[in-house]
């Protein structure tokens, strides 16, 4: 056996959309419909799932994957990219069998288990124990293994002593540490982690990744879906990046993970900002541009850690505008607000006349470690927002030079950097 | 531990250990993925949802598993009112009460079996959509489940001979024999309904109504005999004729087996269970996209 773990070949999977509805407004009209619509019914639910008819695809529907071809090899761990909805996880629901692919082949050797979705068939009635055993077999462990492991999961899980109570009388936290803790004693070769699918409990994300960290070092091999780009670049070993339901980069992580990055926003980099639906504000004042200023006054989309740097927004004003207050947000690449910028924290406001204008912002020394950020702008004056735009510029935080040490911040332990000293006292 | 689990098995988890496992997912057939031997690694998931649905079954309720017995017993006591006193039917020299229980028996097994093997799919679907496991287990763990029901419910059936003095023949012995046509024209249609169901919704409103049409095809409150001859080859399609009129040759009348219904419908049954399985297993990878 060679120690290629999954191969998957020419890989497609289409979704068909459904047909449009006709409608019928006359008294005779729905006369007739209520004759014709069984029939037209059956047709739909019968093509639900029907593969396109290449020669005639009068049926409107959707390539979620297409021409995928990759392999997997033995204690790989395989970080998959891309927006949301461009078919990461559809590509996962493939491999774990959850759904059939309309085209392609695909061969896994090894047991395969998924973290894709926690506590599945967990019943209100049943106890914590008899729980555990159901959703252990739900996820493929032998009966033994549960038993084996029993103890352990019941003490990850800290519920000892609701061990026997149905799971109905749990709380919520209660519910997701068992389900978990179930989940963290699977023993798979193959483990399919979907980061993407399990957002909205910050505290299990992060156990998955430690979890992730430890099956990894046990030399299975894990792919895993995210967003969440530091934690691809510091446990995969290489990275594919789909976009529109294709392959289209393949390689290792931090070349893959700036590759991407980059390609998201693309027309960014001029600094002019176009007016988006996302735009709130009543008009008397838009922002026409923003960009980022190193110390030497250039324009830069990659400032240096620990420099000063300087963010210019330019806005025009329709009338003279008393009391406005600028505001700045940098959200780092989980979407977590770091720093938060504005006029009003420094004791005063502007008073801005019509026509165009410049507000700048300098940050001495930029308290960031390495990523991706995002600023979002608005401007406010007493009677309400004039502007707002979420998005407005993108930048990467690439070198460190905030420690005079040139010691890099770890990005894993830190969202914001601060100057400190230690002192040994013996 | 409370979980305990057949020996028997215990025999297959050798060539479990050692099968290397190899998954082939092919779009273009269908059959790559089906594999007994699958099956069997997820057979303690099987135990288990079996287990459960045993278990939870009759949580919440007051009656708990009296409930068991309360829907043949009551459909009895209708019968033997309406058909037995008011219509007298003809029931073949035994006590009507008799009779008529004894096909009520298998006939409450098998309108549970389909009614729950429909909704199965339909009910799991939270599950299916997010985990792997043999789909088919769904329509099948009411097939063991009701069991349990079955078998509290024979104990009265027992009884009641016991009062009307009925001693069965040794015809008794051929009982497994029918109760296994039982069991798969149950599997066979639940198999089939929960698929259909899955596309199909009418199909969820349609059961309970065609049970009720089924129960006054079989011979449940009447006597086969009432059939006139040329019809009753064809109305021993029927796999139900077999599985009731088999319970009443086994335990209350005297007499041999009635092959004549139960050929056909072993015949029958069979061939509802494997179309079913393949139907199930051509649209069981569709199930997650169209739920």
């Amino acid at each position: 056996m060679s120690d290629i773990k999954i191969s998957v070949e020419n890989l497609g999977k289409y979704y068909n959309l459904g047909q449009k509805q006709t409608k019928h407004e006359t008294l005779s009209g729905r006369f007739v419909n209520l004759i014709r619509q069984p029939f037209e019914n059956f047709k739909k639910l019968k093509n639900q799932a029907a593969i396109p008819d290449e020669q005639n695809q009068r049926e409107k529907g959707i390539w979620a994957l297409r021409d995928i071809n990759f392999t997997v090899k033995n204690g790989e761990i395989l970080g998959i990219i891309g927006r949301n909805g461009v078919g990461k996880s559809t590509l996962l629901k493939i491999l774990a069998k959850i759904t059939r692919p309309t085209t392609g082949h695909i061969e896994i050797w090894g047991r395969i288990s998924s973290l894709l979705e926690v506590g599945t068939g967990f019943h209100r009635d049943l106890t914590g124990r008899e729980n555990i055993y159901l959703n252990g077999a739900i996820l493929g462990m032998r009966k033994r293994e549960i038993e084996k492991k029993f103890d352990e999961i019941v003490d990850f899980a800290e519920i000892e002593k609701f061990i026997d109570t149905p799971v109905k009388r749990y709380s919520s936290g209660m519910k997701v540490r068992l389900a978990f803790a179930v989940a963290a004693h699977l023993e798979p070769e193959i483990l399919l982690v979907d980061e993407v699918l399990a957002v909205g409990d910050a505290a299990f994300q992060s156990k998955c990744l430690e979890k992730m960290d430890v099956v990894s070092k046990s030399g299975r091999t894990i792919l895993f879906v995210s967003h969440n780009m530091g934690a691809i670049s510091q446990l995969c070993s290489r990275c594919l990046v789909i976009r529109n339901g294709k392959l289209v980069a393949e390689g290792k992580p931090d070349e893959m993970i700036n590759w991407y990055l980059s390609s998201l926003n693309p027309k960014k980099v001029d600094g002019k900002l176009n007016i988006s639906p996302e735009r709130l504000g009543d008009g008397r004042l838009s922002f026409t541009d923003a960009y980022i200023e190193d110390q030497y006054k250039n324009t830069t989309s990659k400032p240096i850690s620990g420099e000063k740097i300087s963010i210019v927004v330019k806005f025009q004003a329709k009338s003279s505008i008393q009391k406005v207050t600028f505001l700045k947000t940098i959200y780092n690449h989980l979407g977590i607000p770091v720093v938060h910028f504005s006029v009003e924290s420094q004791g005063y406001k502007f008073h801005i006349k019509q026509g165009t204008g410049t507000v700048r912002c300098t940050i001495p020394r930029l308290p960031l470690p390495l990523g991706r950020y995002r600023i979002d702008l608005a401007a406010f004056d007493e009677s309400g927002r004039l502007d707002s735009i979420t998005g407005a510029l993108y930048f990467d935080v690439s070198i460190s030079h905030f420690f005079s040490t040139f010691f890099t911040p770890p990005a894993k332990y830190s969202t914001a950097l601060v100057e400190h000293a230690w002192d040994l006292i013996q | 531990m409370s979980f305990r689990k057949p020996s028997f098995l215990n025999r297959w988890r050798r060539l479990q250990n050692h099968a290397e496992k190899k998954t082939i997912i092919d779009a273009k057939d269908p059959w790559s993925t089906l594999s007994l031997k699958e099956w069997l690694g997820y057979r303690d998931l099987l135990y288990f949802l079996i287990w459960r649905d045993i278990k939870i079954i009759y949580k919440q309720t007051v009656l708990g598993f009296s409930w068991a017995i309360i829907r043949p017993f009551f459909a009895m006591l209708v019968f033997s009112f309406i058909f037995g006193k008011l219509a007298q039917l003809d029931s073949e020299g035994v006590p009507y009460p008799v009779f008529s229980y004894t096909a009520l028996l298998p006939w409450t097994y098998f309108s549970t079996v389909i009614t729950k093997s429909t909704n199965s799919l339909i009910g799991t679907a939270e599950i299916f959509t997010k985990v792997y496991y043999p789909r088919i287990f769904a329509p099948l763990t009411p097939v063991v489940s009701a069991l349990v029901d079955f078998s509290i419910a024979f104990f009265i059936l027992a009884l009641m001979m016991l009062i009307y003095n009925i001693v069965p023949s040794s015809t008794i012995l051929a009982l497994p024999l029918v109760l296994f046509l039982l069991l798969i024209t149950a599997a066979g249609l639940g198999i089939w309904l929960s698929a259909l169901a899955i596309q199909y919704r009418d199909i969820k409103h349609a059961v309970p109504f065609l049970t009720q049409l089924l129960l006054y095809l079989a011979p449940v409150a009447w006597s086969y005999s009432l059939i006139p001859k040329p019809y009753d080859r064809l109305y021993a399609l029927y796999p139900m004729v077999g599985v009731i009129e088999g319970f009443r040759a086994c335990l209350i009348k005297q007499g041999a087996l009635p092959w004549q219904y139960i050929v056909p419908g072993y015949f029958m049954a069979i061939c509802i269970l494997i179309s079913g399985i393949y139907y199930f297993h051509r649209r069981e990878i569709f199930f997650a996209d169209i739920v």
